[in-house]
């Protein structure tokens, strides 16, 4: 072995000084290796900001455009299920949040209670959104070759929502086409929302399993705190498609 | 990097459950006003009032819950160019639109 190779292994050597085993050598403090993965989420969370943002972008120029397609389209969501589905998804916010506080404190059967209650949670959100979107498809709502007008061009016809909101008007033919525009982006927007659900609760099941090994209650809570950042935004995202899609079309 | 860091004083900050629950009854509390308002005929002021408490309950949930309340001036610069950009983002698409063929459609 030549000096040169000898003096760098001394000099790593002195280096390298004692850290947690989860500190990555490259970070010269836990507290800088947290900092740093904190700035990654929140730069991924941007970039799904911009994603779900042309979203949103499509849903108000269309709004504006189509305004009494997109209004008497709306009244076909109930915002009964809406409301529910808002309670569940910030309750399984307020789970996360403490799940995140479990890891922190370093207590694992809280932290594996609260992960599965947020689990509980996403899955009751799914479950509900899936009512939803089932009585769409029986009222011929889906976008696609069976789309049918029937409930704007006649909306005596659809009794439920007719019984609902008793003074909407017909939609012209040329009109009543354009709902089909509200329904693409509402199963864009909302299964889009659901698909980051869908995977959320996939990441879940699998800190379940490593939290009960004890992986994240040893000072480690880096994997948790952000995946608590990712459920909180698809939570927000929801607060957003709740408001835009359910509520401001109700009087119109 | 923000001072607070470069003196090693920026202890990791873990928020306590009792603010979770103030946060989560606030949370709560704006949905049953969001949803009771639109109940009410306000005319314009509907789709205003909605996006206004949506936005106030989506800065508790990233004040809070996502604790950038309590996060490095690197992490709130980071979440402010977000939501500047978002701005900016539906500010431009909208000068577009309205300038070219707004009321021709």
């Amino acid at each position: 072995m030549s000096d040169s190779t000898a003096t760098a292994n001394r000099a790593v050597a002195e280096v390298h000084h004692e850290h947690p085993p989860y500190q990555r050598h490259h970070f010269e403090s836990v507290d800088q290796q947290f900092d740093a993965t904190n700035f990654a989420m929140w730069l991924f969370l941007l970039t799904e900001v911009m994603f779900f943002g042309g979203l949103f972008a499509a849903y108000l120029i269309m709004r504006n455009w189509y305004y009494p397609a997109f209004v008497a389209a709306s009244h076909q969501l109930q915002i009964f299920w809406g409301t529910a589905n808002t309670v569940v998804l910030i309750a399984s916010s307020f789970t996360m949040a403490m799940g995140v506080w479990c890891a922190e404190m370093r207590r694992k059967s809280g932290l594996v209670l609260c992960l599965s209650l947020t689990l509980l949670l996403g899955f009751a959100f799914l479950g509900i959104k899936g009512i939803e979107w089932h009585e769409k498809w029986e009222k011929h709502h889906i976008p696609g070759p069976h789309f049918s007008v029937q409930s704007f061009l006649n909306p005596a016809s659809d009794v439920e929502v007719h019984k609902q909101y008793p003074d909407d008007k017909p939609l012209a033919p040329d009109m009543a086409q354009k709902t089909e525009e509200y329904f693409f982006l509402y199963f864009a927007m909302t299964g889009m929302h659901a698909l980051h659900m869908v995977i959320g609760v996939g990441i879940l099941i699998f800190m379940i399993f490593r939290a009960r090994a004890g992986a994240y209650t040893t000072g480690h809570v880096t994997f948790v705190e952000n995946f608590g950042l990712y459920w909180h935004f698809v939570d927000i995202i929801w607060i957003y498609l709740f408001a835009l899609l359910y509520l401001i079309s109700r009087h119109s | 990097m923000s001072e607070q860091t470069r003196n090693g004083e920026h202890e990791h900050h873990i928020v306590s459950p009792g603010i979770y629950v103030v946060i989560l009854c606030a949370l709560l509390v704006g949905t049953a006003a969001t949803v009771g308002v639109s109940y009410v005929d306000l005319g314009i002021w509907n789709p205003i009032i909605a996006l206004a408490i949506a936005t106030t309950k989506a800065m508790l949930v990233v004040l809070f819950f996502m604790h950038v309340k309590y996060s490095t001036r690197l992490t709130k610069l980071t979440v402010a160019a977000g939501i500047f950009l978002f701005l900016v983002l539906i500010s431009m698409t909208m000068a577009d639109y309205i300038s070219r063929a707004w009321g021709r459609w």
